[in-house]
């Protein structure tokens, strides 16, 4: 760790800015530009209208220790070396309050699928899951994470880390064209080499996307299939929390099974709460809920992914229907049996 | 009892995480919780507070300096709360003006900012952030993981110690480690000798006590003039 006090007093702001470029959000932060950059921080401000400093709400010492404060905790990441190897789900009660008797361990590379009906408690289960329930929910379920159960402190320390989100519903709302916008979270995650982990990023969206798009497009201007990919490629890639929970990203125009690999392959765990049966059947296992509680872990067998090859021939026959539909051509009983797998069903 | 500040800008979603942290805080076994808006001229709050069955008093600030008028009450929301038998009062603010915070000393601050406010509004919220324990960061829902991420970083970046988190004030989502956090917190019955953790204003003009005439010579008190630079050619 560097003495960042003594930095300020031997070091030229110059050289500061140049040596951490973090450090010029710092003086943005504080409205510090007007400081003589020759010298070193504790000088310039030494140096300064003591009257100007005052009307910032601050003095020299307390500028002195923000800065030190600020380069502390911004220029290494705070969840450094944040990895787990397993979480398991420890049965708490149904809605009747009748016991749930589950305990289910949960490896990174795992997939796990959620199903049930709407409202049967699928959002419940994320929800414990982030917060890392210890019987202290509605659900009374408790988590275990490699194998113990946390105590309130290692518990407040992972919060907020643990847990990645990707959903239908979310958004992009950054006016930043995709390099910026991947340059910029790079930069908060303190990546060594921002442009190669941009460019990997960048690539792996586009794989995932079913229309190409460029560097220079706004983030906002994507469309559904373009943002959701790049929202995976990029929590792939880029985010630290070891878990992704994934709320039904069915209809989203990108390659479902591709995102799923990718994500895993980047030693995540994935809970996904699906609708959609392909999804579903690519996980190693689905959690089925029932009135607020887990009734069945089924895991997926030989004979289910089976079926899967059947359900994929489905879908893409669906698929080729969605493309035909956007060229502009007829859906006519003559064009369906051209477009494959369609022929054993009656029209 | 304990008292929680809880500011926060406009819209952000301050009274829907203070309904929802109530739902937690009532789970966990906490009864009788009581809220104090402070507010300028209107609001709306204090509907959504009564039907949830939750005692609220609400006062306006009117003519009268936002953040003066929260300092100079706030002991009497302290000694209401207390007469009312509360376990937990909270008191919620519009953020004041942004030049400043309603944070007290050991009082739990929280501060309360949404994902859609634009990406660099945490670096330009001021002490109300700054000052904050406790940052609460909504509408995380409908936003990237990457933008939460990024807002995240950029909250750090203004406040290098508190606890960031985020809550969902629709499904509340989050609410239930807030409430954690806060049940840890001191009691107190007043705010005798405590003091505020960032100033207010100093300033006392002819502005404040009601002038709206325009022109020097309507400017009397404390004053403080801008310089404005001639544009250099091109």
């Amino acid at each position: 760790m560097h003495d960042f006090y003594e930095i300020a007093e031997t070091v030229s702001i110059e050289e500061i800015l140049q040596k951490y470029p973090i450090a010029a959000d710092f003086f943005e932060n504080m409205n510090l530009g007007e400081l003589d950059q020759k010298k070193p921080l504790a000088d310039a401000l030494e140096m300064a209208d003591q009257d100007w400093i005052a009307e910032l709400g601050t003095d020299v010492d307390d500028v002195l220790e923000q800065f030190a404060d600020f380069m502390v905790a911004l220029s290494s990441p705070e969840d450094d070396v944040f990895r787990i190897g397993s979480i398991t789900i420890v049965g708490g009660t149904y809605k009747d309050g009748s016991p749930e008797d589950v305990e289910l361990t949960v490896r990174t590379g795992e997939v796990l699928s959620i199903v049930g009906p709407t409202g049967s408690g699928k959002s419940r289960l994320l929800g414990d899951i982030e917060c890392i329930a210890q019987g202290d929910t509605p659900t009374k379920r408790k988590i275990m994470i490699d194998g113990v159960f946390p105590d309130d402190e290692m518990r407040f320390e992972l919060e907020g880390q643990l847990v990645a989100q990707l959903s239908q519903n979310m958004n992009f709302v950054m006016d930043l064209s995709v390099r910026e916008f991947l340059l910029m979270h790079s930069k908060s995650r303190f990546c060594e080499d921002p442009e190669d982990i941009v460019a990997r990023c960048f690539e792996c969206a586009n794989e995932l996307a079913g229309e190409k798009f460029t560097m220079d497009v706004k983030v906002t201007q994507l469309s559904g299939g373009q943002s959701r990919a790049l929202m995976i490629a990029d929590t792939a890639f880029m985010s630290s929390s070891p878990i992704v929970l994934i709320d039904e990203i069915e209809n989203a125009g990108i390659d479902r099974k591709q995102a799923i690999k990718i994500l895993t392959k980047n030693d995540k765990i994935v809970f996904m709460s699906t609708h959609d049966p392909l999804l579903a059947l690519s996980a190693d296992k689905r959690i089925v809920i029932r009135n607020g509680g887990i009734s069945k872990i089924i895991e997926t067998t030989e004979e289910e992914r089976l079926s899967q090859a059947v359900i994929e021939k489905l879908d893409e026959t669906l698929m080729n229907i969605r493309n035909m539909l956007r060229h502009g051509e007829l859906i006519t009983p003559d064009n369906l049996q051209n477009t494959g797998g369609i022929d054993e069903i009656t029209l | 009892m304990k008292l929680i500040t809880i500011s926060g800008p406009p819209s952000s979603g301050k009274t829907s995480v203070i309904l929802r942290l109530i739902e937690s805080l009532k789970e966990s076994g906490m009864e009788k919780i009581g809220v104090v808006k402070f507010d300028c001229l209107t609001s709306f709050d204090q509907e959504s507070y009564r039907q949830a069955g939750i005692p609220v008093e609400i006062g306006f600030s009117g003519k009268v300096c936002p953040d003066h008028f929260f300092i100079s009450n706030i002991n009497d929301a302290v000694k209401w709360g207390v007469k009312s038998g509360f376990d937990m009062l909270i008191t919620e603010s519009a953020g004041l003006c942004n030049r400043c915070s309603p944070h007290i000393g050991e009082i739990p601050a929280v501060c309360v900012i949404d994902n859609l406010s634009g990406i660099n509004t945490p670096r330009k919220i001021g002490p109300m952030l700054k000052f904050a324990d406790y940052v609460v960061i909504t509408k995380g829902d409908i936003v990237s993981q990457a933008e939460r991420e990024v807002f995240k970083f950029n909250v750090r970046q203004v406040n290098t110690k508190a606890r960031i988190m985020f809550v969902n004030g629709i499904t509340g989502q989050g609410a239930f480690m807030l409430a954690k956090h806060l049940q840890k917190s001191i009691d107190i019955t007043s705010l005798d000798d405590m003091k505020l953790r960032f100033t207010t204003p100093a300033s006392v003009c002819s502005y404040c006590t009601g002038e709206t005439r325009i022109g020097e010579e309507f400017q009397s008190g404390m004053m403080k003039k801008m310089e404005f630079h001639p544009v250099k050619e091109r």
